[in-house]
């Protein structure tokens, strides 16, 4: 396959250091993929005129439950236990490694507090009670005669991107540092519809939602949000949910920062005021340079990353690349994400992937011709709110290093001459 | 596949279509309605949250000087000889610190509510062993914990009672950001 040539004209540049409009997505996007002229590409063997082994003979059987490549066994979450526990911290989502939006389900990043419990659906019951007319009771198979609904959201963890508060940038990968956040399709019951058939009481204004792990898990939820679109979760990415997911049962709460979607759901007790448990207090509260502290600071903020190209990865020569990266916020939709090659001197609009969906990830797309210079390459999302994502300088006066939580700051990266890529702070 | 001429399966085919059409009333108007209700036994046995005015503490009680051996049985070899910390979370001291450039968060020096010391150990502590102590060690220890953080003194009982009176250091420091003003 010859490489198109294309006008200088579609090759429009419309920030400085080499970004092009985004028009070339609509017009040659295809083609310039097709020819291999986007991306990261590493010294691979030639092609061979030999017939390959896997023509030589029938391929391998089916299986029950697929299996990926053996060639990409390398894709993998980095996992952080607390010491001494082997279920207990976190693992990270390789965003580095991925395209689109949908995380896959082994990929999606993990935070327990005390490991990840192997429950029988038919020993595993819901209740709803407290502030309620009736306390319910529901089984795993009453749940599923429930009607249900789907959408593809994200969660994310407030701790996400907390290496980058630390004086001296980190140089793990993307994933190593902004990982905790993951998206999926989540399929199940409208929790409104629960809390109707149980009858909340007028002054039940919060909920508290608790797991059936070891740590007990739980974390108080306000009603206006569980009667606005929280789910009781069954099902992620068209299967049952993982057991790190919360098999059988999750809530999931759009938008909201991650453990409070309280995983392996048991209880749902209706309150008139917060339980105040650890995690909302002495945990996921945010410490502010005052010494006051937040609590209940709940939706993660507009947010965007480059995943591609970003620390680890090695770019090639001169040429045309794809900058790739995600946005999200919990405010709604990203109504546009910006691209800097030149440490934030000059931005251009880069093109969205469709769907662009409320609450969920949205993959953003920069063509790029690369001189072969120095560049520091920056995304800047604004969501349908107009709210915009801060600089990392903006963060930090405003919550200080200190805060530890809800890091929505720009990453900046940058490329030297010989295309390695290295975390910068701008 | 049952078959027509059985009057049996006739009439299991009627019932099914009446059941289909008034559970798709019924699914509009009010739900499936199929939760059951839980025993009083079952809520009691689940219902394990304390709430900052403490309600849900159970009946019992304990003093730091019965709480210092269930630490050391339970406790230290995570959380270190007097709470300061070893292999997890350091539980004592830090005060003063918070609103500081360097913020040691401990349970004296950060946790706003006392109750909550008594929730989270009761659901989630030890760490290998959560839910096997009883009640009076669990307030035992709540109040060794406010003791070594010198917010309560040694012989000071905590119960159901004094425990959500004991007002935490650091509470005047934390504000509602939900509902956003």
């Amino acid at each position: 396959m010859s490489k198109p040539s294309l006008p200088d004209s579609t090759l429009e540049q419309v920030a400085g250091n080499g970004l092009l409009h985004r028009r070339i997505f609509l017009t040659h996007g295809a083609a310039l993929i097709g020819a291999g002229s986007l991306g990261l590409l590493a010294a691979r063997p030639a092609a061979s005129q030999e017939i390959p082994p896997w023509m030589r003979a029938p391929g391998l059987g089916m299986s029950a439950y697929g299996e990926r490549s053996p060639f990409e066994s390398d894709v993998t979450r980095g996992v952080a236990a607390v010491p001494g526990t082997t279920g207990t911290g976190a693992s990270r989502t390789p965003l580095e490694s991925l395209q689109g939006t949908i995380t896959p389900s082994a990929l999606h990043f993990e935070r327990h507090h005390s490991g990840i419990p192997e429950i029988d659906p038919d020993a595993h019951r819901l209740l709803i009670h407290g502030l309620v007319e009736r306390p319910l009771v529901f089984s795993m198979d009453a749940l599923h005669r429930y009607p249900m609904v789907s959408r593809i959201q994200f969660i994310e963890c407030s701790g996400n991107s907390r290496p980058n508060l630390s004086a001296t940038p980190p140089q793990g990968s993307c994933g190593d540092i902004h990982g905790m956040v993951s998206c999926s399709e989540w399929t199940g019951v409208p929790l409104s519809i629960l809390l109707d058939e149980a009858g909340v009481a007028p002054n039940g204004r919060w909920i508290l939602a608790e797991g059936t792990d070891a740590a007990a898990m739980s974390r108080s939820v306000p009603m206006a949000k569980a009667l606005d679109d929280a789910l009781i979760a069954l099902y992620q990415n068209g299967e049952r949910l993982r057991p790190a997911n919360g098999y059988p049962v999750r809530l999931f709460l759009p938008g909201y920062e991650g453990n409070i979607s309280v995983k392996w759901l048991r209880r749902l007790k209706v309150t008139a005021e917060p339980v105040m448990t650890k995690d909302e207090t002495s945990k996921y509260s945010d410490l502010l340079p005052s010494g006051q502290s937040l609590l209940f600071t709940f939706p993660m903020r507009v947010k965007s990353v480059i995943t591609s190209p970003s620390t680890g990865l090695q770019l090639d020569g001169p040429g045309l690349y794809e900058i790739s990266g995600l946005a999200w916020s919990a405010a709604g939709k990203i109504r546009a994400v910006d691209v800097s090659a030149d440490g934030g001197q000059t931005w251009a609009e880069a093109a969205l992937s469709e769907p662009v969906l409320p609450k969920s990830l949205t993959r953003f797309r920069m063509a790029w011709r690369r001189d072969g210079g120095p560049a520091v390459v920056i995304s800047r999302a604004i969501d349908e709110t107009g709210e915009v994502q801060p600089t990392r300088d903006e963060f930090l006066a405003d919550k200080g290093a200190q805060v530890s939580y809800h890091n929505n700051a720009m990453q900046a990266w940058r490329i030297d001459a010989d295309g390695a890529v290295t975390n910068v702070y701008i | 596949m049952p078959t027509a001429q059985s009057p049996m399966s006739i009439s299991k085919v009627g019932l099914v279509t009446v059941a289909a059409t008034l559970f798709a009333t019924a699914f509009a108007q009010e739900g499936p309605n199929l939760g059951v209700t839980p025993s009083p036994e079952l809520l009691a046995a689940w219902d394990i949250s304390v709430a900052a005015d403490g309600t849900g503490l159970p009946p019992g009680s304990g003093t730091a000087i019965d709480g210092a051996s269930v630490y050391t049985r339970n406790c230290l070899a995570c959380h270190g000889q007097e709470g300061e910390g070893l292999l997890h979370d350091r539980l004592v001291g830090g005060h003063g610190t918070i609103g500081g450039p360097a913020p040691t968060k401990t349970v004296g020096s950060y946790w706003p509510y006392a109750t909550t010391i008594f929730d989270y150990i009761r659901r989630a502590m030890p760490y290998l062993q959560p839910q096997t102590l009883s009640d009076d060690e669990t307030y035992a220890l709540t109040a060794y914990l406010l003791y070594l953080n010198g917010i309560i003194d040694a012989d000071q009982v905590m119960n159901a009672a004094t425990l959500p009176e004991v007002e935490m250091p650091n509470l005047k420091n934390f504000v509602l950001a939900y509902p956003e003003a």
